[in-house]
């Protein structure tokens, strides 16, 4: 059986400067992993190009399927979901709008069904449901994000720093609603986080960049047992 | 005072013209944030296609459907074949290649049908005045045309998801295509739909200021003049503008400065509003961070 995404050798960047000096890493079926490391590592680099956001060299398998090249909104229809650095949501639209594009590219009967977990997930954004999104609060602008990548049905979904700028007491909801989806809906995640200590409780499997390079890579739980890699790279 | 009412309504009938017309360059700013100066042009352009059609024998409401069919592949074909390939480059590129196609469909449809001024069929029989002389019933029609045309528009926009997915790729292309969405088709969609739009304001204008291949350069200006004082980022204000600039154009020439100088009261809008409120009356504020 496949991996749900697979990258060999990834390389990427921007112009002629590489910012990716050939990456490989996994993400299981339905399984969580995390991508570490500091400000510039190329976290943020590694989503975009997986995503098809920015030009790559070598493989990215999602499902068995080479999807390097590929064209953001095919990668999408493929069923691969990105909440970007940014959040991504459309600020001019309503909370409704939003979800409504969420499942833009879907025909099944099946949508609204999902709204309704939606709801159940995130029951602030039933409260908002008429309101423009650019009105919300940043943590639910977040929630919003995270419920319209959902709405896709993706099979992976990417996670750029979903606690950025966020108050910790909203901080711990996301990741608590992340737990739940974790387990309520069998999709698997790529997250890249600041928050090491957070992403290694969601995650089982981890890996630490540096520079464009894969420095350290393992279970989540060793990575978090593991002291000197604790001190040198992750800082607490 | 019924001389009043009259250029009121009178007023109301061309504003409808002008609002459309502004809804169609609203629509290409919103998506690309460029005036397409060529809008007028390509109306034109349809109208002359839709003479055609008639002469050869077509009834006037089967003309209008092809017309409308036809000048939305040509939008979509021009934002192909011409728009994309520069779709990232500089301001000054668009200028020029908009500018170049005002130029090449102006005088490709003068080549093909003739400089000489054509009269245009109206379908609503003319000659009888209606509510006491107040009003035509060409005037009373193409308000009702072009009020048609932008409530089937507000609705496609409102309530389709294709409407809803061409909204969300002109506000954030990014996102969009995180969906799903095709951005580059959504974009030729509407220019497709500005087209469509143009045809439509085109074919009812030309029964009234009859049909040359400039006839709409003097209404593209009302228009850009309308959508600027609505917000040019604002569809629905850039349609209340159009109709706003028709009464007031209408106004001015008849009380203030006469028929000849109505042309001025466009450009002293613009001016205006450029000068006391660049993002017009509802448009949105944009800071730019330096």
């Amino acid at each position: 059986m496949p991996m749900l995404l697979e990258a060999k050798g990834l390389r990427a960047g921007y112009g002629p400067t590489h910012v990716l000096h050939g990456l490989d890493f996994l993400v299981e079926d339905g399984g969580v992993t995390a991508l570490l490391g500091a400000n510039g590592a190329g976290k943020t680099t590694t989503l975009r190009a997986v995503c098809g956001m920015v030009k790559t060299e070598g493989e990215i398998l999602l499902g068995g399927e080479n999807i390097a090249g590929w064209a953001t909104e095919d990668i999408a229809r493929r069923g691969l979901a990105h909440v970007p650095d940014g959040r991504g949501t459309f600020m001019e639209l309503t909370v409704e709008e939003n979800f409504r594009l969420g499942a833009y590219v879907r025909r099944d009967r099946e949508v609204q069904a999902d709204f309704e977990r939606m709801w159940a997930w995130f029951p602030r954004l039933r409260q908002r449901w008429k309101q423009q999104a650019g009105t919300l609060s940043g943590g639910e602008q977040q929630m919003l994000a995270i419920a319209r990548a959902l709405l896709l049905r993706p099979r992976l979904l990417l996670l750029d720093e979903p606690s950025f700028g966020l108050a910790p007491l909203i901080v711990q909801e996301i990741f608590g609603i992340m737990r739940r989806i974790r387990a309520e809906s069998g999709v698997g995640i790529l997250l890249v986080e600041q928050n090491a200590n957070l992403a290694l409780e969601l995650a089982d499997r981890a890996y630490l960049l540096e520079t464009g390079r894969i420095v350290v890579s393992g279970p989540a739980a060793e990575i978090r047992e593991d002291e000197a890699i604790r001190r040198s790279y992750l800082g607490y | 005072m019924e001389g009043l009412a009259h250029q009121i309504i009178a007023g109301i009938a061309t504003g409808g013209i002008y609002a459309a017309v502004a809804l169609a360059l609203v629509m290409i700013y919103q998506a690309t944030h460029h005036v397409n100066f060529a809008q007028g042009e390509m109306a034109t352009l349809s109208t002359f296609i839709a003479l055609s059609i008639i002469q050869a024998g077509v009834p006037y409401w089967l003309a209008f459907l092809a017309t409308i069919i036809v000048s939305f592949v040509i939008g979509v074909v021009v934002e192909r074949v011409l728009m994309r390939p520069v779709q990232n480059a500089p301001v000054l590129t668009h200028v020029g290649v908009f500018i170049g196609l005002l130029l090449i469909i102006g005088n490709g449809t003068g080549w093909i049908f003739g400089y000489t001024t054509k009269a245009f069929p109206s379908p609503f029989s003319s000659e009888q005045p209606l509510l006491g002389g107040l009003v035509s019933a060409h005037e009373l029609g193409s308000t009702a045309v072009t009020l048609g045309v932008l409530v089937l528009v507000y609705l496609f926009f409102r309530h389709t998801s294709l409407g809803l997915a061409m909204r969300a790729a002109a506000y954030n292309p990014r996102s969009a295509r995180l969906v799903g969405v095709r951005v580059g088709w959504m974009l030729a969609l509407g220019w497709g739909l500005a087209a469509a739009i143009g045809a439509v304001a085109g074919m009812m204008v030309a029964p009234v200021v009859f049909l040359d291949p400039n006839m709409m350069l003097g209404i593209l200006l009302y228009a850009f003049a309308g959508a600027l004082l609505g917000g040019i980022d604002n569809p629905a204000g850039a349609v209340i503008g159009g109709f706003a600039v028709g009464v007031l154009e209408n106004l001015a020439g008849a009380y203030v400065v006469g028929t000849e100088l109505k042309l001025t009261v466009a450009l002293a809008i613009i001016i205006g509003v450029l000068v006391v409120k660049p993002s017009g009356l509802f448009g949105r504020v944009v800071t730019s961070r330096v």
